[in-house]
């Protein structure tokens, strides 16, 4: 009998280290921060303590080196699970992660080692973290051929993707939304893997197919609780890894629904949501009843100020008022405001300002 | 015949006969490259050692097959110092499915994991963490393995560089920084790279790595120099950083010549030239008695009947089927 506990997302990151540590005593862990008083919001609790600072280890601000000594290491035999507390840093390394961890494998023709390497990168959205603390980079890197790419909106699949990815024999960039830090879900005791590249279908629906991921997820399930009010049924197909993409799971919706509307935690251009239409509209032309919608953020980069940001992100009632506009309705969206009871610029009463 | 350095002796533990044969086998591979590479059978950009192959020789009889190494763009000399096949080189300089990479990575992605050769890549700089990477594994796995790291001037100029060599530092990991300073990065000169005064080795040396400094060109000081820092790294003493000076006689590219094109002078060329490590090294062994011209004549014979069995075994190797170009993107999961 599997045993499910309630558990937040960041509980659950910090499980599946401990698991996989616990389970091959040759993955270590590091990155800034990993055993200061924060512990990376929490989610490299106790890992020092348990596994010692030969295995739990903080670092130089070297973004890039590091990922190249991870990248070595890998390459004889250790298992490394880097973190970052924002994604915008990790860009320093971008030659480490697409010249070397990506091509290893494919540019010597398979007869390297494998680069057993997960790296989680934190991204998020407000308190005014601004142009370059908050940028939802994921379409940079899903289109590198090599990587893989995951985005788990449930704290189960957090802790069941990050198990995957460290049990990988590949790269992979594991994307936490920093809002999703503190929801609470059911996470299912002890080992297991949620497989990279399978989606999932959190709420099923007839009408119209909404695919989402990572925070979108849950705006778009506020969404779908007052389109049903309304008569329309919508299916929200949840991504969890955005390389490889589960297209059985993301068409069939469509063909069955013959709508679609995409939802993207960033700006259009090249994005994931850009990525679903194209694909639909190629594979799935004759299915669709009418033009699929993308959801995404203004093609600028976030600003800063609250004045700024808070029509910048779309949240579940520009979600539910699109949707019903396909099927030529105007919904009442009051109550999903209402139900909010925090700014526009905090997750939720918990957050109390800079990370 | 004016001897640029005062021969010593050489001494007894130098395996100078070995350091010899292995100079004029590199020069031998590289310079029937430069030749063969006008049949436009090598479809790919080949970057020659020819004229620095005493830092490769050198550091080639000092390290164990069990020990590491990462190289950059200009890698052939490094891969087969380390004791990389031959054929399985030239047979990826030829595209060939028999190439160390199955005609995925050319030449300048050198591979061969049964001798340590860890890869080499063609990004300045790239694999120099890499090598810390392998550091900290020797280190995290307790064995008396060194990680050695090729690089260049131009290599010295990327960030990533100090953010390795600060790591090893910090973490006192077995890593020898090998540096050959040829003193251009492409026709780029080091006096527009680096402010005129500086020695490498010298502002290396600030960040607590030990280092050393030597004559590329001359096999037996490269070999003593490259023992002595080994040793150290595995006596547990940290990383430690080598420069040595050389020149690169061939284009930064290609098969050629370019002396003519302006970035640097053929006198500076024939300066360099009289310094030349092989013919330098082949003198002193006739001198001393350590080796008889004979022995020479028949070290030449074999290197020659092995670089042409190497070209044999490349050009008669088959080309990988397209459906090939699919495959290798990612390693599959052990069940």
């Amino acid at each position: 009998m599997i045993i499910k506990r309630k558990m937040s997302y960041v509980q659950a990151i910090n499980e599946a280290t401990i698991i996989a540590m616990d389970r091959d005593p040759k993955t270590v862990c590091f990155g800034l921060g990993v055993d200061d008083p924060k512990r990376i919001f929490g989610s490299t609790n106790s890992l020092v303590e348990k596994f010692g600072t030969e295995r739990v280890f903080d670092m130089p601000t070297s973004e890039s080196g590091m990922t190249g000594v991870a990248i070595g290491a890998s390459l004889n035999g250790i298992r490394c699970l880097m973190t970052h507390q924002r994604l915008d840093f990790f860009l320093l390394t971008m030659d480490q992660v697409i010249n070397n961890a990506a091509k290893w494998q494919y540019m010597f023709g398979g007869n390297g080692s494998p680069v057993r390497l997960t790296i989680r990168l934190i991204l998020g959205r407000g308190w005014g973290q601004g142009p370059t603390h908050s940028q939802n980079l994921q379409s940079l890197f899903a289109h590198i051929p090599g990587l893989k790419v995951v985005m788990p909106f449930t704290p189960a699949d957090a802790k069941g993707l990050l198990l995957a990815s460290l049990f990988d024999e590949n790269p992979v960039i594991f994307l936490e939304h920093r809002w999703l830090h503190q929801m609470e879900g059911d996470v299912p005791e002890g080992f297991y893997t949620t497989p990279i590249g399978s989606a999932q279908i959190l709420h099923p629906g007839k009408d119209v197919t909404i695919v989402s991921y990572s925070l979108m997820s849950a705006e778009a399930m506020h969404a779908v609780a007052i389109l049903e009010e309304s008569g329309i049924s919508a299916e929200v197909v949840d991504l969890r890894s955005i390389r490889p993409i589960d297209w059985s799971t993301v068409l069939t919706s469509i063909r069955k629904t013959g709508r679609l509307v995409a939802l993207d935690t960033s700006n259009s251009m090249c994005s994931v949501a850009s990525e679903i239409v194209g694909t639909a509209a190629i594979e799935c032309f004759s299915s669709l009843k009418q033009a699929p919608l993308r959801i995404t953020l203004p093609d600028f980069p976030a600003p800063t100020s609250p004045a700024l940001t808070e029509k910048f992100y779309p949240r579940a009632e520009d979600i539910a008022s699109a949707v019903a506009g396909m099927f030529g309705k105007t919904i009442d969206v009051k109550p999903i405001i209402q139900a909010r009871n925090t700014p526009h610029d905090v997750p939720g009463d918990w957050f109390k300002g800079p990370f | 015949m004016v001897h640029p350095i005062a021969p010593t002796k050489i001494a007894d533990q130098i395996p100078a006969k070995k350091l010899l044969f292995s100079m004029k086998r590199l020069r031998h591979i590289e310079e029937t490259i430069a030749v063969k590479y006008l049949d436009w059978k090598m479809r790919c950009p080949v970057h020659l050692s020819t004229g620095q192959e005493a830092v490769s020789a050198g550091i080639g009889e000092v390290l164990k097959p069990t020990d590491f190494a990462v190289s950059g763009h200009r890698a052939h000399t490094h891969y087969l110092a380390k004791g990389g096949s031959m054929k399985r080189m030239l047979a990826e300089i030829y595209g060939k499915r028999t190439g160390c990479s199955g005609g995925k990575g050319g030449s300048m992605h050198l591979i061969d994991e049964s001798v340590g050769f860890k890869g080499s890549t063609a990004i300045v700089g790239g694999t120099i963490p890499v090598g810390v990477g392998l550091g900290l594994s020797i280190s995290l796995q307790k064995t008396d393995q060194v990680a050695c790291v090729f690089l260049g001037d131009g290599a010295v100029e990327e960030g990533v560089f100090y953010e390795s060599v600060n790591f090893a530092v910090l973490r006192k990991l077995p890593v020898l920084f090998l540096c050959e300073n040829n003193f251009y990065s492409v026709y780029s000169p080091l006096k527009v790279r680096q402010p005129e005064g500086r020695n490498i080795h010298e502002m290396v040396a600030a960040m607590g790595i030990k280092t050393m400094f030597g004559d590329g060109n001359d096999v037996f000081e490269v070999f003593d120099k490259c023992e002595k820092a080994v040793a150290s790294i595995r006596a547990g003493n940290g990383p430690f950083f080598l420069e040595f000076t050389t020149y690169r006689w061939r284009e930064h590219c290609g098969p050629n010549y370019d002396n003519h094109i302006g970035y640097r002078t053929e006198q500076e060329f024939l300066s360099w030239k009289e310094k030349e490590p092989i013919s330098r090294a082949e003198r002193r062994l006739l001198e001393s008695g350590l080796v008889s011209a004979a022995e020479i004549s028949e070290m030449e014979k074999s290197i020659v009947q092995e670089v042409s069995e190497a070209f044999e075994f490349a050009e008669n190797s088959p080309f990988p089927e397209f459906h090939e170009a699919f495959k290798d993107l990612y390693w599959e999961n052990e069940p």
